[in-house]
């Protein structure tokens, strides 16, 4: 690469510096009106508009998609339904996945010992790293395998836009960037992705702001925790015919709360630390088009369900192996799980939920997923063989043995709704802020507010019960 | 539905996505090794970019209908006629006059990554808008072909393009496209082939600005031509100095412009005086 300057090149640019000084300062203007001038001329000369052929449908579908009265009932209404089917359709494969898995386990783990392997070969293996793997796989696969497939379909139509152009104003008013409504649907499906996906935005100050808070929308990796607490719970409050439907719409219930942080913590951003007034932008709406099917299948299977549960797959193992050993090694009369859940039992008591819980988020830093088998594996211990391949099950676990009331569960859904981004997120947030500062700013902030928000519902509740 | 529909719908032969494509080109997927040829595609957001790479290289580049989806470069390769194309999806964006990152990688890549053919991917129902575009890539290069996709979607909203009126008046071939149904690619790759190897001549459509402008865009633009023979686009080049592109004038400097007419003229020395 040549890096002297030659004497010809500076010639230009001396050149060009002095012509600058004697242009117009609507140089630049003139320059675009004559690229538009002349793309208007060329394309008069080849287009002609004829009748339309049935495209009246669009205009009339965008002007009830995007209308001020059913704009975002239809919206909460698509996303209540994407969480409908996913929980009635994953229920029956959870189970099933579950019960063959730890027919596998018995089955090995009896062979571990016939064999005479030593227990703690046995229980470190069957029970600590594969029983974390055979968690994760039966609690993720079913609902993600019908999450993202119907998720990608709402995508592929073209709606996201418009969700866009439904939301622009409550973006604008708590000063960020319109867009951050695409941002933050792409935040569903993983975090780490919404991330990336802020790169649409151009202001760098908006962009910021719609990093630091697309850990408010709950992803993929979070949702089986609150499907879980939200059939557990609050399904089972309702007539079973009604409890599909009580647990959707709890599922959105918690959406909505992630929606009004995005927008809160979006405002007091842009009041503080990254000040400033809303760009406006323009936003096209795309035409709807009809979804490729296969298309659909492998972007949502191949590119998203197999690329998340590998990952979690990745993190359940060594988990499951760490949560067991805890449980297995004792010390003074006590596991190791014990005293560390012991440890930390009156931060989570005061915030609502309890020792266990809190060790699982820190087990879970790496890795959202694999939040719900950690705890039911500490709770139940190494030792321990009981089986749990039905919700009825786990509700008796964590009920009648661990003591959680709806209380825990409304504080752990908010608490997973509202924590500290996983390992994975933080990371594309600092590759994509390229700042250390921000950064940390996007991981420690979520976590207080976690912690705050849950500690006053957690006081409250218990000062009026 | 309509009772009755224009004939011409009939006419397009739907290919099913995933049956044989009819084209010659062979998809190398993510194999981009000793490619003879490098094709860069450029073109508004939501034109259906991402659809014409996944179906010229076979990979599935994540298809979304929104703007701004791609956001990262994506590659592939395709093989035609026993030569072997590298493939580059640039992010899709308006202009490339702005100072955004995604118009930045974009031109730079046009510019300095002196693809062999840049496939420009327009929306054949808002041509007009997508033109501007089109327009300022043509400023910078010569070896272009206008890909005029979502031919079905014009046609469903009764938009008619000639596309050979088109061609003439921007100066390089037009491809009408269907992407989706892969209706149209053969012969966008057999231009593609065309453009790369020279066989085909373009004459592209060059933004002339008036007046007083336009002397010391003239001026500049022949200043540099006589300093840098067979850069394609001198005149843009001066516009872009007038303007003040930093971008520009530290290319300018540090020689960048030199290295593309040495690489043109002698590819195997790339880069020195």
């Amino acid at each position: 690469m040549a890096t002297t300057t030659a004497p010809s090149s500076s010639r230009i640019l001396e050149r060009a510096e002095s012509l600058r000084r004697g242009l117009d300062v609507s140089f630049r203007d003139h320059i675009v009106e004559t690229i538009y001038d002349d793309a208007q001329a060329i394309a008069e000369r080849s287009v002609r508009h004829g009748r339309p052929a049935g495209r009246t449908w669009d205009a009339r579908l965008d002007r009830v998609l995007t209308s001020k009265i059913w704009g975002f009932p239809i919206m909460l209404g698509a996303l209540a339904l994407v969480f409908w089917i996913t929980i009635v359709g994953a229920n029956y494969p959870s189970q099933m996945l579950a019960r063959m898995f730890f027919v596998i386990e018995d089955f090995a783990s009896g062979l571990f010992t016939s064999l005479g392997a030593p227990w703690w070969l046995t229980g470190f293996i069957w029970h600590g790293v594969y029983r974390g793997l055979a968690w994760v796989i039966s609690v993720m696969l079913p609902p993600m395998a019908i999450f993202f497939p119907t998720f990608t379909i709402l995508e592929n139509l073209g709606y996201l836009p418009r969700v866009a152009f439904n939301m622009d104003w409550l973006f604008k008013k708590v000063g960020a960037h319109g867009k951050q409504a695409l941002t933050m649907s792409m935040g569903f499906g993983c975090n780490a992705a919404g991330v990336i996906a802020c790169r649409v935005i151009d202001s760098p100050r908006e962009r910021l702001i719609a990093i630091l808070t697309n850990n408010f929308v709950p992803c993929n990796g979070r949702f089986p925790t609150l499907i879980m607490l939200a059939t557990i719970f609050v399904a089972a409050a309702f007539p079973p015919a009604l409890a599909s439907f009580a647990a959707a719409g709890s599922v959105v219930g918690v959406v909505l709360i992630g929606v009004f942080f995005t927008l809160v913590v979006s405002w007091a951003l842009s009041r503080t630390v990254l000040k400033g007034e809303a760009s406006s932008f323009t936003l096209e709406l795309p035409p709807y088009r009809r979804p490729n099917i296969g298309q659909i299948l492998y972007t949502s299977i191949i590119d998203r369900t197999l690329f998340v549960l590998w990952r979690a797959i990745l993190m359940a193992a060594p988990a499951g192996g760490v949560i067991w050993l805890l449980s297995a090694i004792n010390v003074g009369g006590n596991s190791l799980t014990g005293w560390v859940s012991g440890f930390l039992d009156p931060l989570g008591q005061s915030i609502g939920l309890d020792g266990v819980i809190l060790l699982a988020y820190i087990v879970a830093i790496p890795a959202n997923e694999i939040v719900v088998p950690t705890i039911i594996m500490a709770y139940l211990g190494a030792g321990m063989m009981l089986e749990l391949d039905s919700l009825a099950e786990l509700q008796t676990l964590l009920v009648d043995q661990q003591g959680w009331t709806l209380l825990t569960a409304v504080c752990l859904m908010l608490f997973s709704l509202l924590h500290n981004p996983c390992s994975t997120t933080i990371w594309t947030m600092y590759k994509e802020t390229g700042s250390t500062k921000w950064t940390a700013l996007g991981s420690v902030m979520p976590l207080a507010i976690a912690f705050v928000v849950c500690f006053a519902v957690a006081h409250t509740v218990r000062f009026f019960l | 539905m309509t009772t009755k529909r224009p004939r011409s719908i009939r006419r397009l032969p739907v290919v099913e996505p995933d049956a044989p494509v009819p084209a010659a080109h062979r998809s190398l997927g993510i194999d981009t090794s000793d490619f003879d040829y490098l094709v860069a595609l450029a073109g508004n957001p939501n034109t259906g970019k991402s659809t014409v790479f996944n179906d010229l290289t076979g990979l599935r580049q994540h298809v979304g209908n929104w703007p701004g989806k791609t956001v990262a470069r994506a590659e592939g390769g395709f093989a035609y006629e026993g030569k072997k194309y590298k493939l580059v999806d640039l992010p899709g964006t308006y202009s490339l006059l702005s100072a955004s990152t995604d118009e930045e990688i974009a031109r730079d890549f046009i510019l300095f990554g002196q693809p062999d053919c840049t496939v420009i991917v327009v929306d054949a129902t808002v041509l007009e808008r997508n033109l501007n575009l089109a327009l300022q890539i043509l400023a910078i290069t010569d070896r272009a072909v206008l890909c005029l996709n979502l031919m079905d979607e014009a046609q469903r909203k009764g938009i008619r393009v000639n596309h050979k009126t088109l061609a003439k008046d921007l100066g390089v071939p037009v491809v009408p496209t269907v992407a989706r149904t892969s209706h149209g690619m053969p012969e966008l790759v057999q231009a593609i082939a065309g453009i790369a190897s020279g066989a085909i001549e373009t004459q592209p459509h060059r933004i002339r600005a008036g007046g007083p402008t336009a002397r010391s865009v003239e001026e500049l633009a022949e200043l540099i031509a006589e300093e840098y023979p067979g850069l394609p686009n001198a005149r843009w080049v001066a516009m872009r100095l007038l303007e003040g592109d930093r971008r520009v004038e530290r290319a300018i400097q540090e020689g960048e412009f030199s290295d593309l007419v040495a690489e043109q003229h002698e590819p195997a020395v790339a880069g020195h005086h």
